[in-house]
């Protein structure tokens, strides 16, 4: 009782996590009435997550109001920032989770195999994100992340029937264990030489006076090592090996998660360690970033060429998107640059176009969740010619074709990449993203100009329907207002040191 | 001076607009998504004939100028205006639109052909009335994706083959020009104060570093050149031709390649001057060999579309060279070319395609004596062709001559060796000509079918311009002129180039009657 008095917690303002808690909330109600009441109604489970989604979202919303005036604070001690970055990030992830619980219910009423347990794993997984995004300390931010990684692992390896699931979950747990290991082995050595594992802390430290120089390896390496791990995250080519096999091999609603929540709790982590944590030592990581995001774009468009699988052509073009981004981690790595901005806007439109396509391939994958060759699509344009349209305009705004979204998340990428006399980077970001566009073309011919292989029906889940209209009309109007998206991300800042 | 009623956006959104429509009716009113395929078409074919009437001859700037602010915090505005340089280019593509709509019958899915069409006349128009970069872009880009369905939808064996290599040839181009396009923004910001993507603002307010200037000609002279096409980056362009279908062949001739050229004139001399200037030596050469090349690439051909698309090559090639030899005749001619080929192969294009409806076979040496069984057919053909390869008393000539006679004056050899290309261009057309249509009908010939009332009529439109600009070119002349000439003396003042001293060669209306 004497060590009560004395140690005094850091004060608690709730009101700060009304997000996480309401995830944590929606969990707790699946798991345990789940278990306790045996049937509930249709998609019971799914408005149980949406919900408590939704009730993050509004709060999310709240907090990006009530931050008109100020780029927000710090709270227990410092280890979670609230600001317009983090808000932004987790409205971006609270979307996703929306579509992706959406997909999970036609899944799962598919699969005949509707149950709480995934939906309160995409919520633990969306926890995980949450923390991520927020984090200002790096033993938090692993925490995040290993939420985030562990309710991942389990999804992905979530369909027992499938061989290819239990494949991708145990092949994305030992992997992603190397890469946790990585982490905390760049945060021990940054602990090492700098003395701090909060990131303003670390941007103190390293901007003050305070001589660095005896450790500067250690923090080198640490710094190196932190890029791994989160490179693995991301599918940052050359850490991307993992990231077909697992988009394969996970069944398509998860599949679509990953792709989208795990890259954008990772991008912001990565961001907010670089540009807030790092920014003095900006000389050091820029190279690095740049040499990552060349190879990315190119890994990513060259190896696409050759797939057959669109589900792998789907993760090899993640990876050329992850590179996109990765230019504009470059871009922000010089003086006034707004590529932390830009990689936001990708981040979120990126998301809707990775939901809506995934949606599209879900629906035609058919009960085993396995038709997703390439051969399986051919002539939709004759079978089911609505939703082969819808997979156009995503495929042509995954290219970067104007008027939609996928153009402006693009141009926006390279401008700040020009602004900041990234000359070669922006040419071979564009020049990639050509090569890129074979692979959308592949596909877009096998669905409009050939004949279909099959003629069975289609039937589109109306929760699949509306992820599908969702973001093809999301993609449309960012695609012809773009204002409307760049006025929120621009907004993008982080709180004061 | 400006009507209120906003022509040019309504230029752009009409088609727009009838495309949408065509896709929501169902596919079992196909006679009402022709009409309305056809009722858009001619309407917006109506207004750019209403633009050309009013416009103002003798005014050397843009006309019917409309901007809105569009992504405000990019300083893009929706910012649409026509000179004497796109006029005609715009009439050309008002015109040819309805004619492709009407005169050629896809055979199969038409409401998807129909909607494809109009979206695709839409980006063309944009491209050719944009005056804001991003703009531009936009719709130099869009046009990639209806003219890629069109030629894999609805073209012949090596469809898929030939619309792949179009759009990924042609968006490797138009990478270079989009970082090519931020950086004149970014660049220019430094100059203007605030960034836009307005041409006319950047190019009468901003100035490149030499260096700089020149390495942003080249990222947007790459996407030209691939678009024009320049040799060699010209490989895509035979394919696409032969594979597309007759109506893709007709656009991607007649409109598609003037965008390369346009851009050239709008986006290369006016943005960057002193560049255009340093690069003319190289861009006349290309433009040269492209001239000899394609006209010896095309006596070579077996096949008859794809000889005409080898005379686009050469064409072309005249065109970059007036660009190039930046002088106000040589200016004049190249965009009053652009107009004659679009007109002359455009309907080449088209009777190829009615060969090919009644033998099924573009094979030269499949076809023969055509002329005694089909007289009629055979003779619009001997029209068009002598048009094509530059007659006196069509317009192929006044064009060329122009071109000609305003290189010399700063461009002396290539004109030379390019006026060799006339010669060239007479031997692959004529000796084609020979072997198609001359000689004794075979067998399988000799049931040739004579041109139908709807195909007569198509080709007298053509006919009829061909006729009209050859012997009359002067009111087409007076409204490109002054534009021209302001380009002309904007590079002057902008770079260290001089006009040639030789003195201004009139061309009276007269004149080509005078050379026959």
């Amino acid at each position: 009782m004497v060590f009560a008095a004395t140690l005094e917690g850091p004060s608690i303002p709730w009101v700060e996590l009304i997000p996480i808690l309401s995830l944590l909330a929606g969990t707790c109600f699946l798991l345990l009435v789940g278990s306790l009441v045996p049937t509930w109604p249709r998609r019971g489970y799914a408005w149980v997550a949406g919900i408590s989604t939704t009730v993050a979202i509004v709060a999310n919303a709240v907090k990006w109001n009530n931050l008109r005036y100020d780029n927000g604070e710090t709270f227990f001690a410092d280890v979670i920032a609230i600001d317009r970055f983090s808000v932004l990030a987790s409205i971006t992830i609270c979307l996703a989770v929306i579509l992706g619980a959406l997909m999970m219910s036609a899944y799962l009423l598919r699969m005949n195999a509707d149950g709480p347990e995934l939906y309160a794993l995409l919520l633990t997984s969306a926890i995980g994100a949450l923390v991520m995004v927020a984090a200002n300390e790096l033993i938090v931010l692993f925490l995040g992340l290993e939420i985030l990684s562990l309710s991942l692992y389990l999804l992905a390896a979530s369909n027992r029937d499938r061989e290819q699931s239990q494949e991708s979950g145990l092949k994305y747990f030992i992997l992603g264990g190397f890469s946790s290991a990585f982490f905390l082995y760049g945060v021990a050595l940054i602990f090492g030489s700098t003395g701090s594992t909060k990131i303003s802390g670390i941007g103190q430290v390293l901007s003050g006076n305070i001589s660095v120089t005896n450790t500067d390896a250690m923090l080198l390496v640490g710094i190196g090592m932190l890029l791994v791990g989160l490179g693995f995250k991301v599918s940052a080519a050359p850490f991307h090996v993992w990231t077909p096999d697992v988009y394969e091999g996970a069944p398509t609603p998860v599949t679509a998660f990953m792709a989208s929540v795990g890259k954008v709790a990772a991008f912001a982590a990565l961001i907010r360690i670089l540009a807030v944590g790092l920014e003095q030592r900006v000389d050091d990581w820029r190279p690095v970033v740049w040499a990552l995001a060349i190879l990315t774009v190119f890994t990513g468009s060259i190896l696409a060429v050759v797939q057959t699988n669109v589900k792998r052509m789907l993760a090899y073009s993640s990876i050329s998107h992850a590179g996109f981004i990765l230019v504009g981690v470059e871009a922000a790595g010089h003086a006034g640059s707004d590529g932390i901005a830009t990689s936001m806007n990708y981040l979120a439109i990126y998301t809707v176009l990775v939901m809506g396509s995934f949606a599209i391939v879900l629906a035609l994958s058919g009960n085993t969740d396995g038709e997703t060759n390439l051969s399986d699509f051919k002539g939709l344009a004759k079978r089911r010619p609505a939703l082969a349209l819808a997979f156009t305009v995503l495929l042509f705004a995954q290219a970067g074709v104007p008027l939609t979204a996928g153009f402006v998340s693009k141009f926006a990428i390279i401008k700040s990449s020009v602004e900041a006399n990234s000359y070669v980077l922006a040419i071979a970001a564009m020049v990639a993203a050509v090569i890129g566009a074979y692979l959308y073309l592949r596909i877009a011919v096998s669905m409009w100009l050939e004949e279909p292989e099959s003629d069975s029906e289609i039937l589109v889940d109306p929760a699949v329907a509306i992820v599908i209209v969702v973001s093809v009309v999301a993609t449309l109007i960012v695609g012809f207002f773009p204002e409307l998206l760049l006025h929120a991300t621009r907004l993008a800042r982080f709180a004061p040191l | 001076m400006h009507a209120s009623f906003p022509i040019l956006s309504a230029l752009i959104l009409l088609p727009i607009i009838g495309a949408v429509l065509i896709t929501v009716i169902s596919n079992k009113h196909l006679e009402i998504v022709k009409l309305i395929a056809m009722l858009f078409s001619i309407g917006v074919g109506g207004m750019s004939i209403w633009l050309l009437a009013s416009f103002h001859s003798h005014d050397s700037g843009f006309q019917f100028v409309s901007q809105h602010d569009w992504v405000t915090s990019w300083g893009i505005s929706w910012h649409l205006g026509v000179d004497g340089i796109s006029l005609f280019l715009v009439v050309l593509t008002g015109i040819l639109f309805p004619l492709v709509i009407l005169g050629v019958d896809p055979h199969h899915d038409h409401k998807r052909y129909l909607a494809w069409l109009l979206l695709l006349e839409a980006g063309v128009m944009g491209s050719f009335l944009s005056l804001d970069l991003f703009l531009f872009f936009i719709f130099f880009e869009i046009v990639l994706v209806p003219m890629y369905f069109l030629i894999g939808g609805w073209g012949y064996d090596k469809r898929v083959y030939a619309a792949t290599k179009f759009f990924l040839y042609t968006m490797l181009g138009s990478a270079f020009m989009l970082v090519g396009i931020i950086a004149t923004a970014v660049l220019a910001r430094r100059d203007i104060g605030y960034l836009t993507f307005d041409l006319v603002t950047i190019a009468e307010q901003a100035s490149f570093a030499t260096n700089t200037g020149r390495w942003l000609f080249v990222s947007f002279a790459i996407a030209f050149a691939v678009k024009v096409p320049i040799f060699p980056l010209h490989t895509w362009l035979p394919d696409a031709h032969t594979q597309a279908p007759t109506g893709g062949s007709v656009i991607l001739a007649g409109v598609l390649l003037k965008m390369g050229t346009y851009g050239f004139l709008r986006f290369g001399l006016y943005l960057f001057p002193a560049a255009a200037v340093w690069a003319k030596p190289v861009l006349l050469t290309l433009a040269v060999i492209g001239i000899i090349y394609g006209a010896i690439a095309a006596t070579m051909q077996t096949d008859l579309k794809r000889l005409v698309a080898y005379s686009s090559v050469a064409h072309l090639g005249f065109i970059v060279l007036g660009i190039f030899a930046i002088t106000s005749q040589s200016l004049t001619g190249s965009v009053m070319q652009m107009v004659n080929h679009g007109i002359s192969t455009g309907a080449l294009f088209f009777l190829v395609g009615m060969i090919y409806e009644r033998r099924h076979t573009r094979q030269i040496a499949e076809l023969r004596g055509i002329q005694s069984v089909a007289p009629i057919f055979s003779a619009a053909f001997m029209i068009v062709m002598l048009s094509s390869i530059g007659v006196p008393g069509l317009n192929g000539f006044a064009g060329e001559f122009l071109i000609l006679i305003g290189s010399f004056q700063s461009a002396r050899w290539w004109t030379i060796v390019a006026a060799t290309g006339v010669i060239l261009a007479a031997l692959y057309l004529l000796w084609a000509y020979q072997r198609v249509f001359h000689g004794e009908p075979d067998e399988a010939n000799s049931t040739f079918a004579e041109m139908t009332l709807r195909e007569g009529a198509l080709i007298m439109v053509f006919i009829g311009l061909i006729g009209f600009t050859g012997v009359y070119p002067k009111p087409m002349l007076e409204r490109i002129e002054p534009s021209v000439d302001k380009l002309v003396e904007h590079v002057v003042t902008h770079s260290d180039y001089k006009t040639p001293t030789i003195p201004n060669i009139v061309v009276e209306p007269h004149g080509e009657k005078a050379g026959e």
